[in-house]
C-alpha cells in the first residue's frame, strides 16, 4: 500500500515539475495544464491501441505538450491576451481535440495492453521484489527528469529562462526576445505535464478526458507543499527536489483521504474542496512564517 | 552614431488625452560623446530615451543608429547595441538569483542557447572583474542580489553594461533612487567606465550641478523640446545660475516650484 502512495506521488510529480515550471520560474499561471494532462494520457492510449512502441509513445506525448504549451504562448504572445486567459483558451480546445484523439470517445480501457509498465515489470520480476517494481521504474524516471531539468536551468539559455519569470526588464535589456522565452518555458512545461499524463494513463490502466480536471491545483498545492517543507534556495536542484517531494506528500494526503475519508464520512467527491482547502491553509502559514520573520528582524534592529 | 531626424511622439492622438510628448527633435550623438540632459519633469527626457531604446515608436520620424534605420526595430532588438540603466535599481538584476548567475546572463548580449559558460575560468573573470566596483562583492558570488542595497545593484548593473560593450550607453537618472553616498560612488564610477573604455552616453540627472560637471555635451528639454544646447568649452563654462537665466531667456518664466531641479548638490 505504501508504495502505491510513492508511485502515484512520483507520476504526478513530473507533473508538478512542468507547474514548477510555469508557475514559478517563468511566473506565468498556466491553466493549459488541465487539458494537456488528458492529453498525454489520450495520446498514449491511442498510441498503444495502435500498436506504436511505448518508448516512441512516450515522446509523441511529450511532443504533444510541448505544442499545447506553443498554442498557449502564441496565444498570449502575438494576440496580447492575458496569461490566464490563453491557458484557459488552450485548455477549452484541447478538450475537444483529447476526445479526437481518444476516437470520440471520453474514456479509453488499456487493461489488458501491453504497455511500457508491463515491460518494465517483465524485465525486472526476479531483480526486484514484485510490489517495489513499479516504485524503483518511476523514481529513477523522476530522478532522470528532475536531473535532466536541473542541467537544463544551469546553461546560458535555463538561466535566461530563470531570469524572466523575477526580472523581465532584465531579459529585454540583454537583447533577447521575452516571447522566445515564454514559448519554450511553456513548451516545456506542458511536454513534461503530457509525458506525466502517458505514464498515469498505463498506471491506471484507462485514459479519461476528465483526468485533467483540477490537475492544475494539485500542482499548485504541491509546489506549495515543497516549498513550504524546505527552507528556500537559489540552487534549482533544490527546488526541483521541493517540487517532486511536494508532489509525493500531496498525493499522500489525497490518497488517505481516498481510502480512510469515509472514517470520517468523506466521499471522494469531497477531495476538490480539500485540495482548495490546503492551498489556502498553506498561504496563511507562509504569510505567517513571513510576518514572524519580519518580526523578528524588526526586534533586532531595536 | 545615433541620429533623431524630425522625431514626434504624441500620446493618445485623436482622443481629449491628447499629449505632445515630443515635438519635432533633431539631434545628432557623436561616437564617444557623454551626453547630459535636464529639464523639469515631464519635459520630456525619458520620452526621449524610450524612443532611442525602442520602448515606443515614434509617431513622427525616424532613428539611425550608425546609419541604420532602427525606427521600427523592437526593444530587445536595440538591446543588443544600446545599454541602458533605469532609476529603479532592481530593474537591471534579477533578486532571486546568486551574484554569478547574475552576471553570466548579462555578460553576452542576444540569445543563448544551450551551453554551460559558468566554468572556473568564467567565475575568475567576473571576480576581477568586481574588484572595480571596490564594494567587497567578490566575495559574495553565490550570495541573491535580493540581499545586496540598491548601490550595489545600480554599480553591478552598471559594470555587466559595460562589459557587453554597448554602442550607446542610457542613463535615466539611475542615481535618483540611491541615498547620496552610494549615488556619489555610483556616479563617480560611472564617469570612470565611460572614460575608461570611451564609450557613448546620455545621462539625465535633475542635478544641475552634475549636467555642467559631467560630460561633453549639455542639453536642457522642456515641453518635449531641446531648448538648450552647449558643448566643449561653452559647457564647461556654465554655472548654475547661468542655466537658469538662460532658462528664463528662452522660456520668459522662472522654474516655478520645481525645486529638484535647482538643487545643487
Amino acid at each position: 500500500m505504501i508504495e502505491g502512495i510513492f508511485v502515484e506521488g512520483l507520476i504526478y510529480g513530473i507533473m508538478v515539475l512542468g507547474v514548477f515550471i510555469s508557475f514559478r520560474v517563468l511566473d506565468f499561471p498556466d491553466l493549459t495544464v488541465d487539458g494537456s494532462f488528458p492529453l498525454g494520457a489520450a495520446l498514449m492510449a491511442q498510441c498503444l491501441l495502435s500498436g506504436v512502441n511505448g518508448w516512441l509513445a512516450l515522446l509523441i506525448a511529450f511532443a504533444g505538450g510541448i505544442i499545447a504549451g506553443f498554442v498557449t504562448s502564441l496565444i498570449h504572445n502575438h494576440l496580447k491576451v492575458p496569461n490566464l486567459l490563453a491557458g484557459i483558451l488552450t485548455m477549452t480546445m484541447l478538450y475537444s481535440v483529447n476526445i479526437r484523439v481518444l476516437g470520440n470517445r471520453a474514456n479509453v480501457p488499456l487493461l489488458n495492453q501491453e504497455t511500457i509498465l508491463t515491460q518494465v515489470t517483465d524485465r525486472l520480476t526476479g531483480i526486484v521484489p514484485d510490489e517495489y517494481i513499479l516504485l524503483v521504474f518511476f523514481a529513477v524516471v523522476a530522478l532522470v527528469i528532475k536531473l535532466l531539468l536541473d542541467v537544463f536551468f544551469r546553461t546560458d539559455l535555463g538561466m535566461t529562462i530563470g531570469a524572466m519569470g523575477n526580472n523581465e526588464q532584465m531579459v529585454i535589456s540583454q537583447g533577447v526576445n521575452p516571447k522566445t522565452l515564454k514559448s519554450i518555458g511553456l513548451g516545456l512545461s506542458n511536454g513534461l505535464v503530457a509525458l506525466s499524463g502517458a505514464f498515469a494513463a498505463q498506471y491506471l490502466g484507462f485514459a479519461d478526458v476528465g483526468l485533467g480536471q483540477g490537475i492544475i491545483i494539485s500542482g499548485l498545492a504541491s509546489v506549495m507543499i515543497g516549498e513550504f517543507l524546505i527552507m528556500k534556495s537559489n540552487r534549482i536542484g533544490v527546488l526541483t527536489f521541493c517540487a517532486v517531494l511536494g508532489s509525493i506528500c500531496f498525493y499522500a494526503v489525497m490518497y488517505v483521504g481516498r481510502y480512510y475519508g469515509y472514517l470520517v464520512n468523506m466521499t471522494p467527491n469531497d477531495l476538490n474542496l480539500i485540495k482548495g482547502i490546503l492551498i489556502i491553509v498553506l498561504l496563511i502559514m507562509t504569510q505567517s512564517r513571513k510576518l514572524k520573520k519580519f518580526a523578528v528582524k524588526a526586534v533586532v534592529k531595536k | 552614431m545615433i541620429e533623431l531626424k524630425n522625431v514626434s511622439m504624441i500620446f493618445n492622438q485623436g482622443t481629449v488625452n491628447e499629449n505632445q510628448a515630443i515635438s519635432t527633435i533633431n539631434l545628432k550623438v557623436n561616437e564617444g560623446d557623454f551626453v547630459t540632459v535636464i529639464g523639469s519633469n515631464g519635459a520630456g527626457k525619458s520620452t526621449l530615451f524610450n524612443l532611442i531604446a525602442g520602448t515606443i515608436t515614434p509617431t513622427v520620424g525616424s532613428i539611425h543608429l550608425n546609419d541604420r534605420n532602427i525606427t521600427r526595430d523592437p526593444e530587445y532588438k536595440r538591446a543588443q547595441y544600446i545599454g541602458r540603466i533605469f532609476q529603479n535599481p532592481l530593474l537591471g538584476t534579477a533578486s532571486n538569483m546568486s551574484l554569478e548567475d547574475n552576471m553570466m546572463i548579462t555578460y553576452r548580449k542576444g540569445f543563448k542557447w544551450l551551453k554551460r559558460s559558468l566554468n572556473h575560468k568564467m567565475r575568475e573573470f567576473f571576480r576581477s572583474e568586481l574588484v572595480q566596483l571596490r564594494m567587497g562583492l567578490e566575495d559574495r558570488m553565490k550570495e541573491n542580489l535580493a540581499l545586496f542595497s540598491g548601490g550595489q545593484r545600480q554599480a553591478l548593473t552598471l559594470l555587466m553594461m559595460v562589459l557587453s560593450r554597448p554602442d550607446l550607453i542610457l542613463l535615466d537618472e539611475h542615481t535618483a533612487a540611491l541615498d547620496p553616498k552610494n549615488a556619489a560612488i555610483v556616479l563617480e564610477l560611472t564617469n570612470k567606465f565611460i572614460q575608461e573604455y570611451k564609450l557613448t552616453a546620455m545621462m539625465i540627472t535633475h542635478n544641475m550641478s552634475h549636467a555642467i560637471e559631467y560630460g561633453n555635451r549639455l542639453l536642457m528639454m522642456d515641453k518635449g523640446e531641446i531648448i538648450f544646447e552647449a558643448a566643449g568649452e561653452e559647457k564647461k563654462a556654465l554655472t548654475v545660475e547661468k542655466l537658469i537665466d538662460k532658462f528664463h531667456q528662452i522660456r520668459h518664466k522662472s522654474f516655478e516650484n520645481d525645486r529638484t531641479l535647482l538643487s545643487e548638490e
